[in-house]
């Protein structure tokens, strides 16, 4: 009971606090909102391009061509062998028919010319496309493939694949390192900007360590004021964050210069980035009040 | 019974100024004490080691029970709880009203508002202030806000009242009209160290009174008055 009342008693003091200390608690929430826009927006980008790279990724495919004029039983061995690989996400089959059927649908030329051919001649092979789970696996997985008995070509997009691999891997990392440093950045502009605000307020702790409150007693409104500033200073980040990419999302018809590099959709996802801007906020908030109220506390 | 207990204690400033020699105290439960002295005598420092904002080079001290000189800075507030410190800038929150300034002393202790209530209200009265709780303070005269101290001071009950020259930003007439808060706070039972300048005051008071000259106790009389000695 006692500790429920103390809680309450301290939310009621840092929310007053806010209020009474405008000026100094405009700063530090002016300041929590300018950097919380900027790693909004560096997070709105990373997503974004860590998306394109998946949805790249995605369509990359191992096409494994059979040899030719395999038996029924020795491509089920085949199929089976591909099937109990780790790293296969997914695998269609096209028989020579249907390649040779969509091929004829495609061309007059190509319709007059293999017609003429009998079963046997043909050049077709029975194709397996293999979709993998992981990506950096590729070449081990299509190099197991090629081992597979009557497989008789494997094609990737050797060497094209690994390069947009790891030129989006370095993308990836630098993108995700940004935001850790931003975040890292702006918590301690933050603990300086409490810093300067409760420095004017030095009196204040003062007294309460005199009428005998324990340091955890000065601490906790202090970090509960953190927590509303992180609160109060998410709100315009919030708001541009939700306005201004439904806003560039609609622009651009959910694409960016062509359709292979696809926006995320607005929905859901801008409400876990708002959700994780105001999480960011409060933890720097509180992070940044704590810090800055330990250096008055070692008297 | 011996509220307060300094055996041999000695403070030594960082900067090798000696405040403090070798000093021996002792004072009873509902005792009235001057501590007086020239600048730099060293009564500051006496009182600052008794509510540990200073921390003795050498020596013991107890308040009422607690080892100061082994108080740990986390800890500090256990000895703060049982006493109360007025100064002469009185140290009011001066965005919070008189009555919030006196209930913030209780809150931290997570009081029920209806006793804290009561109790303020009592405190404010006894310092005669109980018509002003919804003030702020730089709405009071300077006697009434050192009030407002004395009582935020006093309103959690401690044994003991450390003043820090109370007076010393007040007028004549408003100073005696503070004695007389801090005599009945005394006749209540809380014992009462006051650090002061004001010779008309502690020759009308004729209470104890400590002579400090260069960090020493050379007098210490019963029923003292201010002598010429000091100056």
């Amino acid at each position: 009971m006692k500790l429920i009342r103390i809680f309450f008693r301290n939310v009621r003091d840092s929310f007053k606090s806010v209020f009474r200390n405008f000026s100094l608690s405009l700063a530090s929430i002016s300041c929590i909102t300018i950097t919380l826009v900027v790693v909004a927006i560096s997070i709105l980008l990373t997503t974004n391009v860590n998306n394109f790279a998946r949805l790249i990724e995605k369509d990359v495919t191992i096409v494994t061509f059979l040899k030719l004029n395999i038996t029924e039983e020795e491509k089920d061995k085949v199929e089976q062998e591909i099937r109990s690989m780790d790293n296969v996400d997914s695998y269609t089959f096209e028989s020579k028919e249907e390649i040779s059927n969509s091929m004829m649908e495609d061309s007059e030329t190509f319709k007059s010319i293999m017609e003429q051919w009998k079963a046997e001649d043909s050049p077709i092979q029975d194709t397996f496309r293999v979709k993998v789970d992981d990506i950096k696996q590729i070449e081990k997985t299509a190099d197991a493939i090629s081992k597979i008995e009557n497989v008789s070509l494997v094609k990737y997009g050797q060497g094209m694949v690994e390069q947009l691999i790891s030129v989006f891997e370095i993308v990836k990392n630098i993108s995700i390192g940004v935001v850790v440093a931003l975040i890292i950045v702006t918590a301690f502009l933050i603990a300086n900007t409490i810093k300067i605000t409760i420095f004017s307020r030095k009196r204040e702790i003062e007294i309460m360590r005199l009428v005998g409150a324990s340091n955890l007693n000065i601490k906790i409104p202090f970090i509960f004021e953190g927590l509303f500033l992180g609160i109060l200073g998410s709100i315009i980040p919030v708001v541009v964050t939700i306005y201004g990419y439904v806003t560039i999302y609609e622009n651009f018809n959910g694409q960016l210069f062509s359709p292979f590099i696809k926006l995320i959709e607005p929905q859901p996802f801008i409400y876990y980035v708002s959700g994780l801007l105001v999480a960011i906020g409060i933890v720097v908030g509180m992070f940044g009040s704590w810090r800055a109220v330990r250096k008055y506390l070692k008297i | 019974m011996s509220l307060i207990e300094m055996k041999h204690v000695k403070k030594q400033y960082k900067n090798g100024v000696v405040a403090i020699h070798d000093l021996n105290l002792e004072i009873n439960k509902g005792e009235f004490v001057f501590v007086i002295g020239s600048t730099g005598c060293g009564k500051s420092t006496l009182i600052k080691m008794l509510y540990r904002e200073e921390k003795p080079t050498s020596g013991s001290i107890k308040v009422g029970g607690i080892d100061v000189a082994k108080l740990r800075n986390r800890k500090v507030y256990i000895l703060r709880r049982k006493l109360g410190v007025v100064f002469q800038d009185f140290k009011l929150l001066y965005k919070n009203t008189v009555y919030e300034n006196v209930a913030f002393a209780l809150e931290i202790f997570g009081i029920p508002k209806d006793e804290i209530h009561e109790k303020v209200l009592k405190v404010l009265d006894l310092v005669g202030l109980k018509h002003k709780a919804k003030t702020y303070p730089t709405q009071l005269s300077g006697g009434e806000q050192q009030r407002v101290a004395i009582a935020r001071a006093i309103v959690n009950g401690p044994k003991l009242l450390i003043c820090d020259e109370p007076t010393g930003n007040l007028d004549e007439n408003t100073s005696f009209e503070i004695m007389d808060v801090l005599e009945e706070i005394n006749k209540l039972g809380t014992t009462i160290i006051m650090v002061t300048h004001d010779t008309e005051i502690v020759n009308k008071m004729k209470k104890r009174v400590i002579l400090l000259d260069a960090g020493r106790v050379v007098k210490d009389y019963e029923k003292g008055t201010y002598t010429h000695e000091v100056n």
